[in-house]
């Protein structure tokens, strides 16, 4: 790991909480995710990827955007490992690196219905907001 | 003044990385009665024994400090070689500087600092020391199994055919536990019946052999080789004596609404019944919740067709008490509750079963017949989905963070059973890794997959959907990188296995410990595996944790062989370290008495002649061969009167003041 993958590494774990190093490697994760047939990178690569420190790709990747944030891979995963947050926190990393924000703060009102989790509507401006 | 030895000892590196174990013998060599001290590579080894046995004669050592591991791994070595030197036993002590000492320290000096005052402090207890006589208590030759399954039978056949009395304790109305629901047996493929059958029948006819068939233990007293058990016989309402076995009762029973519990719940039998055919005892019970004549005063259809008139709808529970020697947890296993589960569905659908209910659906003597037919609409399935680690390894609420060990073998089994009966069938397996260390283990899991085509496919299952019948299963096949979905017709679940519910509080009344998961634990994992560190109490089968057949038949091996070697003693050599009571001290207070969890200390009468005074008090007196030196009374105490031999309150505030010197 280069000293640059280990910062990026360094930074998503922290934003995320996560530790990777529980995973098994079982594949709940991508057994259980919806959007699988979308994604380049699956639930069990983010995982993976993360814990190698090779987050750089997950960044460019279109992926990053098509998680539904319906966090079945971290109801479901048997270790505890969450792989959502871990998607969410390279999310993060991208819009900061960006130094922009997707969401644009007069228009939070409209979008909000009190039915959805707050945190589904974090990740839905997140992603659609720009 | 006592004359004694210090010896420290490295253990390899395990001290001597941690602790400057020189150090250490240099500091105490002036301490208050020690005339050497010294160290060594391993104390424990036959040159180390030497070197204190050799430097017991050559200065004439009165007491003996070992700096080593904890006195648990090693205190009856060290003890014994004083005694070879002529030394009394329990004039050695031990100053715990490894599990205690180094391997919770990482820092060099603070390490070494700490085994000096660890050292220390035993020399100021030995200082104190007197030497012990052991006594004798006599040993019961009888031994007592709780559990009748395949790991107690086991046990109670060893123990019987050595020539010893054994009972077994079983809930249920028959013996054979888990192994007799089973079809085929991994990794030969021979029925289970086959070759537990005979070994039931060989229990129950066994001389030795007295079965308590659904009974329950329900109260232990005393202590290793003598044991004192209540166990409470349950009421059957058939006279064992009378009852031929000949059936007729079950037959007419008109209550057919029960689940068969043999038959995991997927076909109903009577009120009045025999688990199954080849149960042993082949006598019925009833079961009051299910029985009109107990619901509504009525119906007595068996008790009319009884040819023997066994049937005593009065019978009540009978509580028998009895001595033993020895008693074996051979307490057993049961797979998880899965309503945790909901992705895979199986509280919704009948075709979702678990691998236990899969094993009753593919045996002869199951509910189908051994016909393989879906329970939703009876058909026969085609495509079948087998997912393993269902619970296990799972560090969540909802699992158990251990390997179940006996899944990925059972599945094996079953995908190739099925795929050899039916030809026509589609077999998945989806895994997170096949564990099968054992003998041909492996050999047999690549025939599933190499003879027989079973779809092995690494990854797990996420989602079970029923639509119109179809069970649409989505999971994820790890190695080619793509999410399957297949429709299935079953899906079979590997459930983790759990230990019995009985065992948690039985523990509690052997005073045995367990682990976090409830599995009891062993004296030693490595050196004692069948032991519990409960004397007297032994382990037989997945009680300890999760084992096959092979291995519990091994262990109930091993665990009747300790109990034979225990029997085999007409007297046990008793803990001297016990408690005794000051007379004159003692104000009668009981306080002792009903802190003892051993029931050791009663009060008597007695004339006490106090300074000239001659009065009749009432005191406290220890029954030493039931006291087990816990201590509690003498820190309950008021008046100072109760002390324990061996570990005298002046002994432990002198170790105290050596600790804060």
């Amino acid at each position: 790991m280069t000293e640059a993958q280990k910062d990026l590494k360094e930074q998503v774990l922290r934003m995320s909480g996560v530790d990777p190093g529980k995973c098994m490697t079982c594949g709940k994760c991508s057994g259980t995710c919806p959007a699988y047939d979308e994604m380049e990178y699956h639930p069990h690569q983010f995982v993976s990827m993360v814990k190698k420190g090779n987050i750089e790709p997950l960044m460019r990747s279109e992926s990053l955007w098509q998680c539904l944030s319906c966090f079945a891979c971290m109801e479901r995963c048997p270790r505890g490992v969450e792989p959502a947050k871990l998607i969410e926190a390279v999310r993060l990393l991208v819009i900061r690196e960006k130094g922009n924000n997707h969401l644009n703060a007069q228009e939070i009102p409209g979008k909000l219905d009190e039915n959805i989790p707050q945190q589904a509507i974090t990740s839905a401006f997140r992603k659609y907001g720009k | 003044m006592q004359r004694i030895g210090v010896f420290v000892c490295w253990c390899g590196s395990n001290i001597a990385a941690t602790v400057d174990v020189a150090a250490v013998a240099e500091a105490v060599k002036n301490e208050p009665g020690v005339v050497l001290a010294t160290d060594y590579q391993y104390m424990c080894s036959e040159v180390g024994q030497t070197k204190i046995q050799d430097a017991i004669k050559e200065h004439g050592l009165t007491g003996v400090v070992v700096c080593s591991c904890s006195p648990r791994m090693h205190e009856a070595t060290f003890r014994k070689t004083a005694a070879a030197a002529g030394l009394n036993p329990y004039m050695v002590e031990i100053a715990n500087i490894r599990e205690q000492c180094s391997w919770i320290h990482k820092d060099k000096a603070e390490g070494t600092e700490k085994a000096i005052i660890l050292a220390k402090a035993a020399i100021a207890k030995l200082n104190l020391n007197a030497p012990l006589t052991a006594g004798e208590s006599p040993v019961v030759k009888r031994a007592l199994v709780i559990g009748g399954g395949i790991a107690g039978i086991q046990t109670a056949l060893d123990i019987a055919d050595a020539g010893y009395e054994v009972d077994i304790v079983e809930k249920s109305p028959t013996i054979g536990g888990k192994m007799a629901q089973l079809d085929k047996t991994f990794p030969t493929l021979d029925c289970a019946a086959c070759i537990l059958t005979p070994k039931m029948v060989d229990a129950a006819q066994h001389e030795k052999i007295h079965l308590y068939t659904y009974s329950e233990v329900e109260k232990i007293s005393g202590f290793v080789g003598n044991f004192t058990v209540d166990i409470r016989k349950k009421a059957r309402n058939v006279k064992e004596d009378l009852c031929t076995g000949c059936g007729v009762c079950t037959e007419k029973c008109p209550s057919r609404k029960a689940k068969s519990e043999f038959n995991m719940g997927l076909n109903t039998r009577g009120a009045i019944y025999v688990p199954f055919a080849q149960a042993v005892p082949n006598i019925p019970v009833i079961d009051h919740e299910a029985c009109i004549h107990y619901k509504t005063g009525k119906c007595g259809l068996c008790e009319k067709s009884c040819p023997s008139h066994a049937i005593d709808f009065e019978q009540q529970d009978e509580i028998i008490t009895q001595q033993y020697g020895a008693i074996i947890a051979a307490t057993g296993f049961n797979p998880i509750s899965l309503e945790n589960f909901d992705e895979f569905g199986y509280a919704d659908n009948p075709d979702v079963v678990t691998s236990l209910e899969f094993e009753r659906l593919m045996n002869a003597a199951g509910p189908t017949k051994g016909v393989l037919l879906r329970p939703s609409d009876g058909k026969h399935p085609k495509t079948l989905v087998f997912v393993q680690c269902v619970g296990s390894r799972d560090t969540t609420d909802c699992g158990k963070p251990y390997c179940s060990k006996i899944c990925c073998m059972y599945t094996a089994k079953h995908a190739m059973l099925v795929r050899e009966k039916y030809p026509d069938t589609e077999v998945y397996v989806f895994y997170i890794d096949v564990r099968t260390p054992g003998k041909n283990f492996d050999e047999f899991q690549r025939r599933a997959v190499e003879q027989y085509g079973v779809n092995y496919v690494k990854g797990m299952v996420g989602k079970v959907a029923e639509e119109d019948g179809v069970l649409k299963v989505q999971a994820s096949d790890l190695i080619s990188g793509t999410q399957m979905h297949i429709d299935a017709d079953m899906v079979i679940l590997a459930a983790a296995i759990e230990p019995d519910k009985s065992a948690r509080p039985l523990a509690t009344m052997l005073t045995a410990s367990m682990d976090t998961n409830d599995f009891f634990t062993e004296a030693h994992p490595k050196l004692r595996p069948v032991e519990s560190p409960t004397a007297g109490v032994f382990l037989s089968g997945v009680c300890q944790g999760p084992k096959d057949i092979p291995e519990t038949v091994a262990q109930a091996g091993a665990a009747a062989s300790k109990v034979i070697g225990l029997l085999a003693k007409d007297k046990l050599t008793c803990n001297p370290c016990v408690a005794g009571s000051n007379e004159l001290l003692c104000n009668g207070c009981s306080a002792c008495q009903n802190v003892c969890p051993y029931g050791a200390i009663e009060y008597v009468e007695k004339e006490i002649n106090d300074h000239g005074v001659r009065e009749t008090r009432r005191v406290a007196q220890v029954n030493e061969a039931v006291c087990q030196g816990c201590g509690a009374c003498t820190v309950t105490c008021p008046s100072g009167a109760m002390d324990l031999k061996g570990f005298t309150n002046q002994q432990i505030m002198a170790e105290v003041d050596a600790i804060c010197r």
